[in-house]
C-alpha cells in the first residue's frame, strides 16, 4: 500500500494554516495546559510538604500532572482536527478527494501531535522557574513514558473519532468526556492499590496504570520497572490496531448510512 | 463518442424506505447531463453514489472505465464536486485553500495551476483574502476553483448558481460552457433553474421518488409533453402526474 507523503502534508496544511492564522487559538492551546499545570504545581507543593507518601519527592504529582495532560491534549487535539472539518462544513471536501483512510490517519497523528507541544512546551517551562521541577528528572525514560501516553491518546482520538463518523455530531459530546471517564482508572495521582478490586482489574486492563506507576516508582523509589513499560507497550500496540481496525469499519458503515453526506446536518 | 460514466441498475436503499431505484444512466465525454427532480427524489444520493460517499445497495458505477467500488481512491483523483451545501475551511485565504486541496489532490506544478484558475476565475485579486469574508459569489468562484484544481475529466455540480446574482449566475454558465469545450469535461448538473439547464445541457434525466421517469433532450421533452419550457414539463412529471 503505497502512501503519499504531499496529501499528508496537505491535510497538516490544513490544520497549520488555521492555528497559525489565529492568536486567540494559539493562546487557547497554551492557556489550558499552563492553568493547569500551575494548579497542580501549588497543590504537589502542599502535599510535598504534608504527605508522608510524598515527602521524598516533590515534584511526583505536579509530573504526573503533565503527562496526563500531556495524553489529554493529543487525544483531544486529535478529535478537534475531527471536528474542525464538521464545523466548517469542509467533511464532504475531505472525503472526495482521493486521500486513503491511512493517509488521514497519519497525518492527524503529527498534526495532535504538534498541537500536543504548542500547549505543552510553554507550560513544561513553566515548572521549572515556579516551581523547581524538571521533567527531565526521569531521564530518558521519560521518552518511553511520554510515547507510550502519546500512542494511548491517539488511539482515544481514532476511536472517538470512529464514532464521529458512524454517528455523526450527535458524537460530540463522548468525544470531550473519554478522558475524564477513563482519568479515575488511569490511576494518575494515587497508586492502583487505591482502586477497588473490580476497578483494579479494569484498571489493569489500561496502559495508563503501567505508566504511571512507573512514573512514580522512578521518582520516588528510583526504580526502573521495565515490565510496566513493556505491559504499556503491549497494550498501546493491541488498542491502536484495534481502533484502526474499527476507524475502518466505521468508514463503511458511514457509506452504508450515507453519514458521509448528513454529517454536518 | 465513449462514456465517461456508466451507472447500471443503480438502487440505495435505508433500511426499507429506498431512495434511488435501478437508475441507469451514462455520461459522455464532453457532455453536460442534467439531474432534475423535486427535492427528496433521490438527486443527492445519486451524486454521493457517483461520489463513492455512499455504498450502492445494488448495481454499479463506472467512471473513465472503472468501477468505483474497486478503485475510489484511483477514481476520486479525476473528479471533483462543487456543491453550495459545503464549504471550504473560512478561516484559510483563498490561496491557502487551494494550496490545502491541490496537495491533497497532488496536482503537479500546483503554483502555476492555481494561477492559471486564478486568472479564469477572475481570482487574483482574492488570494489573500480570507475565504469566510468573501461574498457568495466570490465565494462559489473559490469553490469553483477547488473543484477543477486537479483538473477533472468528471465534474459533479449540485446546483452550481444557487443564490448567485444574475451577473456571476452568467459568468459562471459562461465559464463552465467554455471550459468543458476546452478540456472535453463530462458534467453531470443537478439544478432547479430551468432556464440554466435548458442552456447547458445536452441531454436530461427527470427524478421522483428515488427512479428516473423521463429522459431526453431539452427540446425534445418540451415538445414531448407540448409544453413551452423545461419548467413547464417540470411541474408535469413532477406535480401532476403519479
Amino acid at each position: 500500500m503505497k502512501i503519499n507523503f504531499n496529501k499528508i502534508y496537505g491535510l497538516f496544511l490544513r490544520h497549520f494554516f488555521l492555528i497559525t492564522r489565529s492568536f486567540p487559538r494559539i493562546l487557547d492551546l497554551i492557556y489550558w495546559p499552563s492553568i493547569q499545570i500551575t494548579l497542580w504545581g501549588f497543590i504537589s507543593n502542599f502535599f510535598a510538604t504534608h504527605s508522608a507518601y510524598y515527602n521524598n519527592a516533590v515534584g511526583v504529582i505536579l509530573t504526573c500532572a503533565i503527562l496526563y495532560d500531556f495524553l489529554f491534549r493529543t487525544s483531544i487535539g486529535f478529535n478537534m482536527l475531527f471536528l474542525e472539518e464538521i464545523w466548517s462544513r469542509n467533511f464532504t471536501n475531505l472525503f472526495i478527494a482521493p486521500i486513503k483512510i491511512s493517509e488521514i490517519i497519519i497525518s492527524l497523528v503529527f498534526t495532535a501531535l504538534v498541537r500536543a507541544l504548542i500547549g505543552l512546551i510553554p507550560a513544561i517551562l513553566l515548572t521549572s522557574p515556579l516551581f523547581g521541577i524538571s521533567l527531565l528528572d526521569l531521564g530518558i525514560h521519560l521518552f518511553l513514558l511520554f510515547l507510550s501516553l502519546y500512542v494511548f491518546g491517539i488511539t482515544l482520538g481514532i476511536l472517538v473519532s470512529s464514532g464521529l463518523l458512524r454517528f455523526g455530531p450527535s458524537f460530540e459530546n463522548i468525544a470531550w468526556s473519554t478522558m475524564f471517564l477513563l482519568a479515575p482508572f488511569g490511576c494518575i495521582y494515587y497508586p492502583v492499590e487505591i482502586l477497588p478490586e473490580f476497578f483494579q482489574k479494569i484498571a489493569y486492563m489500561l496502559p495508563l496504570v503501567y505508566i504511571f506507576e512507573e512514573a512514580r516508582s522512578i521518582l520516588i523509589d528510583q526504580i526502573v520497572n521495565y515490565e510496566n513499560i513493556l505491559k504499556a507497550i503491549y497494550l498501546n500496540f493491541f488498542y491502536l490496531a484495534s481502533s484502526v481496525i474499527l476507524f475502518y469499519f466505521s468508514f463503511s458503515k458511514a457509506r452504508k448510512k450515507g453519514t458521509l453526506i448528513n454529517i454536518g446536518e | 463518442m465513449k462514456n465517461s460514466v456508466e451507472v447500471i441498475n443503480l438502487s440505495k436503499s435505508y433500511g426499507k424506505k429506498i431512495a434511488v431505484r435501478n437508475i441507469n444512466f451514462n455520461i459522455k465525454e464532453n457532455e453536460i447531463l442534467g439531474l432534475l427532480g423535486p427535492n427528496g427524489c433521490g438527486k443527492t444520493t445519486t451524486i454521493g453514489m457517483l461520489l463513492g460517499l455512499l455504498k450502492p445497495s445494488n448495481g454499479q458505477i463506472s467512471i473513465n472505465g472503472m468501477k468505483i467500488e474497486k478503485n475510489r481512491i484511483k477514481i476520486l483523483q479525476k473528479i471533483n464536486f462543487i456543491s453550495p451545501y459545503i464549504e471550504l475551511p473560512k478561516k484559510l485565504t483563498v490561496k491557502q485553500n487551494l494550496l490545502v486541496y491541490g496537495k491533497l489532490y497532488d496536482v503537479k506544478n500546483l503554483k502555476d495551476r492555481i494561477e492559471y484558475l486564478a486568472t479564469k476565475l477572475r481570482l487574483s485579486e482574492l488570494l489573500n483574502r480570507i475565504t469566510g469574508e468573501l461574498s457568495s459569489g466570490q465565494k462559489n468562484r473559490v469553490s469553483l476553483a477547488k473543484a477543477l484544481i486537479n483538473d477533472p475529466g468528471v465534474l459533479f455540480l449540485d446546483e452550481p448558481t444557487a443564490s448567485l446574482d444574475p451577473e456571476v449566475g452568467d459568468f459562471v454558465r459562461t465559464f463552465l460552457e467554455d471550459y468543458k469545450k476546452e478540456k472535453k469535461l463530462s458534467i453531470l448538473l443537478a439544478s432547479h433553474n430551468m432556464n440554466e439547464v435548458t442552456r447547458l445541457c445536452s441531454s436530461i434525466l427527470m427524478m421522483k421518488n428515488g427512479v428516473i421517469i423521463d429522459q431526453g433532450k431539452p427540446l425534445e421533452l418540451i415538445a414531448k409533453h407540448g409544453r413551452k419550457n423545461l419548467e413547464e414539463v417540470f411541474l408535469k412529471l413532477t406535480k401532476y402526474e403519479n
